[in-house]
């Protein structure tokens, strides 16, 4: 799965498109590895910018847990941000609602995690 | 076949509570808004057009006992929970004094399961004959056991009916007085199998307290055969995926979501929701209906599912 990745301040922004589903999941897993490994050193908190995510299933949506699990474990954060209309539904309806820091855009994620990661953002 | 639900709640039976009652009634004296009904049938039918259903029924609260009727003269059941007394109920009202031939499958044998038994009306009837099958060999174990002293006054020994335990070989299929049963293992604690029914080109698949791990790809598609074209699959949905897959992981059971993506990939006709949550009142478990008929569509492929919530008295023919 092709995953853009941006770095403001301390904080990095990972941006899956598509859809992440059972035939994918494996390899989304395997792209998040080395920047959750990265995380673990430095704490650096991770925003998933779901904005080019058209869908996600049960097996995606166990990905998104893993990766906050592991975060957490390791004194870091992983939250959400810029669902679209389908995906904010799904998440709803799986209750990942309730588990999962989300935030409508991925500014306003930043400014959650950090001032000067949402600094970073503003310079552009 | 009909399936019919006799119960349909998990782990424990649940009932209404008088405040429950008390706010229905007061809710449904609301939206009625003032209107006169000339008689109780009039009522009814403002309560069928125009009340939700949480507001004007109830899901009920049995523990599970789920009928398939055959056509045929003898019975067919799945699990012997609370629900099994109002069916036991049933099958002596339709016997009037004829002894029944009464077939149970067994998912497990854990508590809600077995507990209908002692009150199963035709298990005190001479001359009746009940072939309780399954899968596990501690069957007749937790029969016994769950009547003996101090835990029932009526020890299963003393019942009056020809109780027969026969036991199944998962994966194989098996004739049972003209219907194909096949049992198939499931992931719960001390194990659990659901069932494929087929008769006369019908298929009915039960499949309660069954946790479904979403890395094992190769359970996934032993799921999907088992379910595949089933016109039926009444399916353990009781937690959200979230609490499924984190806190109530290993717990042995399900979610809607996990359900309407096997029931999609096996291209099953219609699924029931089943093993609702003791916790969930009734407007809630309608709020999971609703969200999973969502769920539905927006996934959904070139074919329909259609999703129902299992209810006590429920009846669905395929």
């Amino acid at each position: 799965m092709p995953m853009a990745h941006h770095l403001y301040g301390n904080a990095l922004v990972l941006a899956p498109s598509g859809r992440l589903d059972h035939d994918n999941c494996e390899a989304f897993r395997e792209e998040l590895a080395p920047h959750l490994e990265r995380s673990a050193k430095d704490g650096a908190p991770i925003v998933l910018d779901l904005s080019g995510l058209e869908y996600v299933s049960s097996a995606g949506l166990r990905c998104f847990m893993l990766a906050a699990k592991q975060a957490k474990a390791q004194n870091s954060r992983v939250v959400i941000a810029s669902m679209q209309p389908v995906v904010a539904e799904i998440f709803q309806i799986a209750r990942f609602n309730l588990v999962f820091e989300a935030y409508p855009r991925v500014r306003d994620a930043l400014a959650a995690l950090s001032p000067g990661a949402a600094a970073a953002f503003d310079k552009g | 076949m009909r399936v019919r639900f006799w119960g349909t709640r998990g782990s424990i039976p649940v009932a209404l509570t008088s405040s429950d009652i008390r706010d229905k009634v007061a809710l449904a004296l609301l939206r009625a808004d003032g209107r006169r009904f000339a008689s109780v049938g009039e009522a009814h039918q403002f309560a069928e057009e125009h009340l939700d259903f949480a507001l004007s029924h109830t899901f009920g609260g049995h523990s599970a006992c789920v009928e398939l009727e055959t056509g045929g003269d003898e019975y067919f059941v799945c699990d012997m929970g609370s629900g099994a007394r109002p069916f036991g109920a049933h099958v002596l009202a339709r016997q009037s004094g004829r002894p029944a031939t009464v077939n149970v499958f067994m998912s497990h044998v854990h508590w809600d399961h077995i507990m209908g038994f002692p009150f199963f009306g035709p298990a005190y009837v001479p001359g009746t004959r009940i072939r309780i099958h399954g899968c596990h060999d501690v069957m007749e174990q937790a029969f016994r056991l769950q009547q003996a002293p101090p835990c029932f006054p009526v020890e299963f020994a003393q019942l009056s009916a020809d109780i027969e335990f026969v036991k199944l070989a998962p994966g194989r299929m098996h004739e049972v007085s003209g219907v194909q049963v096949t049992p198939a293992p499931q992931m719960h604690s001390g194990d659990s199998y659901g069932y494929r029914f087929e008769l006369q080109g019908k298929s009915v698949v039960y499949t309660t307290d069954s946790e479904h791990k979403l890395e094992n790809r190769s359970q996934t598609e032993r799921f999907v055969r088992f379910f595949h074209g089933a016109d039926l699959v009444v399916f353990d949905a009781m937690y959200s995926l979230a609490d499924a897959i984190s806190v109530k992981a290993d717990w042995g059971h399900s979610s809607n979501i996990i359900g309407v993506e096997l029931c999609q990939m096996a291209q099953v006709k219609h699924l029931a929701l089943f093993h609702h949550e003791p916790a969930y009142d009734d407007a809630a478990i309608e709020g999971v209906l609703k969200e999973t008929r969502r769920f539905e569509e927006l996934t959904r492929g070139a074919r329909t599912l259609q999703v129902s919530a299992a209810y006590d008295g429920l009846e669905i023919d395929v």
